[in-house]
């Protein structure tokens, strides 16, 4: 029988509420619209640590493709440039008992989460001073300290294991939450389908931030995804979702403030898609024919998320263009010293090979 | 001819069960599907149904009845149109039929459902005060015990809470600890092996429970890659303190997906330790080392010896440490080494090549990594020849680490060549005599130890 309402109804299924939660769904500020309108709502010292923190990955990055091409760097190495502004914007709004936890696109995260660059780099490079003691490699890196979990060379094992943080910091009741970053890749593992489940069940503490960078190594999400909306892969659960222009910081730190707020406030878990874009091939060894050149183009000129963020402070006063270079050449020394520390660092003694196998109990 | 009411076998390794009672009295009209009468297994207490229309003739087996053998008749129905003498003719062709049974020649369908279970050995060298219980009840003991002296310490997986374990081993930690600590999951054996590993990272101390090994292929990554290699791969910094066990292996004819031993799949992996015990008191002390143990450990349960009783140590300060195997028989002709229900096995074995005049070592592995290879190597040294057992496939098993590690450690106090006795190298079939033919039983390991020793 013919729906009444058949004329109005899009192509998507209606969403209806469940478990007696209101269930929103918005999208916002996507980067393929040419007005991007997030307030630029951060000021002061805020304003410039977007700056700084961004530039940082971006030189880290640039620093470590460097030191790949010249064999210092072994293995697969996945390079965040292009995607800076989500990281620096979700980790500005965590505390002291929040916990981050990714895959193997994690240096941005690192960095992000206060670990220093240098055991970042001299990690990257298979040195004593890297944070694993040059046992883990670019993508199992932890700090403890940190309150960084990894670094997880599984494409969505880190999805399950971040859902795991969040259940402990709710069995503590310590009113911690777990950031959970994922691409649109691992969106489609089913430990992703089998972690919104219990995390909705149990309403844990977790936000999910989907870093959408349109490619799951050199297959776009189109080709991967019958439901390419990645921000509605919560809502079968009941999970709150939104999606995110993830090349605007401010737009992503708006976000992060909601999410983790809603996630601390025992709503249970919340899904971020953060529309974004990576510059570079899925790791070092990645030609990057599935894409044109002038697509990268395109978006490194329209929407990159440093230069569109450092035009927005000069323009409205923020920073002025010696504010920002004081910055550059402060982030420039800072990777150098990263590099020569991660070169100079011994590699771990023979010794080492039979370490850290198990605890002694 | 009245209609038999047969004691039904209400689980795969269901061989007796008692009676608790009868709703029908001796003359009550019986529907089909009528409740008849509660049976009580060792894990539940179960409803059964008539399957015929009548009258309840007679009960043969009265209300409380123990140990009931599965397959006994335990009440006549009178069919339409047939009045209590029926029962007397009936009576008439039963003492004809026990006379036929006599001869030997049938052999009843009850008597292939499962192998009597053979009682593990006590912990003889345990002065202790100690009490008879199950493995079932001596995890569950070793479970509460450690709960109740850190917080840090939770349950999880399906069925383990308000069902009280799919396999009873959980009964009653619910009520004592709650919801928070002993917590259902669904169905979703790769996300909360996942979600487990994550919480470890923290500092908890998580018990993962899969129903069996055998679904815990779909959580293998997370057991490896997740919590095996994360100490490592941190330079030290985090590792996962977190238990994973259930069943496993063959229970009794649950086919080629659900009869799978996974001790070397796990034993193989640095990072792991894996344990595997025979005994009650094994059960217990070795569940809470592994619980105790900062490391991620597998433990390797056994359906069909939930159900076995044995001497368990009463104090909550009995532990059995991780890695060291044990002598459970002393003997100077050959030494046998096994773990699990194998481990009885071996002891059957010894005790009819006693009468043989060969005398028997049989040692209990216990924990498979890390491997008690000194304790082997002893034996052999005495004993001069080794017959290795285990239930599983034996191309890269655990018989095959072991005979490796001998010949290169013991070469010259080994007098015959390394026999290995273990599962056919076949999918676990699920009729009764092939399943017999393909796990190894008493008579093969016997021969086996004739053809060396």
């Amino acid at each position: 029988m013919a729906s009444s309402g058949s004329a109005t109804q899009k192509k998507r299924p209606k969403l209806a509420s469940g478990r007696g939660t209101k269930r929103k769904l918005t999208r916002r500020n996507s980067p393929n619209s040419k007005t991007s309108a997030a307030p630029l709502v951060v000021g002061g010292n805020q304003a410039l640590d977007f700056y700084r923190n961004m530039l940082l990955i971006r030189r880290f990055e640039e620093k470590a493709g460097q030191l790949y091409g010249m064999g210092l760097i072994g293995g697969f190495c996945h390079l965040y440039i292009g995607q800076e502004a989500v990281v620096v914007g979700m980790q500005s709004t965590l505390g002291e008992v929040d916990s981050v936890i990714t895959a193997y696109r994690d240096h941005g995260h690192m960095l992000a989460a206060g670990m220093d660059p240098k055991g970042v780099m001299a990690e990257l490079t298979g040195r004593r001073g890297g944070y694993s003691n040059g046992k883990g490699g670019s993508m199992h890196m932890f700090s403890k300290e940190n309150r960084f979990f990894g670094g997880h060379g599984i494409v969505g094992a880190n999805v399950s294991l971040g859902t795991g943080i969040a259940f402990a910091n709710r069995y503590r009741e310590d009113g911690g939450v777990c950031l959970t970053y994922f691409g649109d890749g691992a969106s489609n593992q089913g430990q992703v389908a089998e972690s919104f489940n219990m995390a909705a069940l149990w309403g844990l503490p977790v936000v999910y931030v989907i870093e959408n960078n349109r490619y799951g190594m050199g297959t776009s999400i189109e080709r991967a995804s019958a439901e390419t909306e990645l921000y509605l892969r919560g809502a079968a659960n009941g999970i709150e979702g939104e999606a995110v222009d993830g090349m605007d910081v401010v737009a992503v730190a708006e976000a992060a403030e909601k999410a983790v707020s809603y996630a601390r406030s025992g709503k249970g878990p919340y899904v971020l898609e953060m529309h974004t874009y990576r510059y570079r091939g899925h790791s070092m060894s990645d030609p990057a024919k599935y894409r044109s050149r002038e697509e990268v183009q395109k978006i490194r000129t329209e929407k990159d998320p440093i230069q569109s963020y450092s035009d927005k402070l000069t323009a409205n006063k923020l920073a002025s263009t010696a504010d920002l270079k004081a910055i550059d050449e402060e982030v420039k020394k800072t990777v150098q010293e990263a590099a020569d520390f991660a070169q100079n660092s011994p590699e771990p003694d023979d010794s080492e090979l039979y370490t850290d196998v198990y605890v002694a109990a | 001819m009245p209609i038999p009411v047969l004691m039904p076998a209400l689980s795969p390794t269901m061989t007796e069960g008692n009676l608790a009672r009868w709703l029908k009295a001796e003359g009550d009209n019986v529907g089909s599907g009528d409740i008849i009468a509660e049976i009580e297994t060792d894990k539940a207490t179960m409803e059964i149904e008539a399957v015929d229309d009548g009258i309840m003739g007679r009960i043969l087996v009265a209300d409380g009845a123990q140990g009931v053998a599965v397959n006994t008749p335990i009440a006549l129905l009178l069919a339409e149109g047939e009045d209590a003498s029926a029962l007397e003719q009936s009576d008439a062709a039963e003492a004809l039929n026990d006379e036929s049974q006599t001869g030997g020649a049938r052999s009843s369908p009850a008597s292939t459902i499962a192998a009597p279970i053979e009682v593990a050995p006590t912990e003889i060298e345990y002065e202790g005060e100690t009490a008879v219980m199950t493995v079932r009840e001596a995890l569950r003991d070793a479970m509460a015990e450690e709960m109740r002296s850190d917080d840090n310490v939770f349950l999880i997986g399906e069925e383990v809470a308000q069902y009280q374990g799919a396999y009873k081993v959980s009964q009653g930690l619910l009520d004592e600890f709650g919801a928070k600590r002993v917590i259902d999951t669904p169905i979703t054996e790769h996300g909360f092996a996942g979600l487990g590993v994550g919480a470890a990272f923290t500092g908890l101390k998580p018990i993962v429970e899969f129903m069996t090994f055998n679904f815990a292929m779909q959580a293998i990554d997370h057991i490896i890659n997740s919590a095996a290699k994360t100490l490592y791969m941190s330079g030290g910094q985090l590792g996962a303190p977190i238990v994973f066990r259930g069943p496993n292996g063959a229970a009794s004819r649950v086919g080629a997906q659900h009869s799978q031993c996974y001790a070397s799949w796990y034993a193989h992996c640095p990072g792991l330790k894996v344990v595997a015990p025979n005994s009650a008191a094994d059960a217990k002390g070795l569940l809470k080392a592994a619980i105790r143990d900062p490391n991620p450990v597998i433990f390797l349960e056994n359906e069909l010896l939930y159900g076995v009783s044995s001497q368990v140590p009463v104090s909550g300060d009995f532990v059995v440490p991780l890695g060291k195997a044990k002598v459970v028989r002393v003997g100077t002709d050959i030494t046998i080494a096994g773990f699990s229900i194998m481990v009885g096995k071996a002891l059957e074995a010894a005790e009819i090549l006693a009468e043989q005049g060969i005398s028997v070592e049989v040692i209990d592995l216990r924990s498979l990594r890390p491997l008690d290879t000194e304790t082997i190597i002893q034996s052999v040294r005495k004993t001069n020849r080794l017959v290795t057992l285990e239930e599983g496939w034996l191309f890269s098993g655990i018989g095959a680490e072991i005979s490796a590690r001998v010949t290169e450690q013991a070469f010259d106090w080994l007098d015959a060549p390394i026999l290995r006795v273990g599962g056919a190298d076949v999918p676990m079939p699920y009729a009764a005599n092939l399943e017999r033919l393909a796990l190894p039983q008493v008579a093969e390991i016997v021969a086996t130890i004739q053809s060396i020793a």
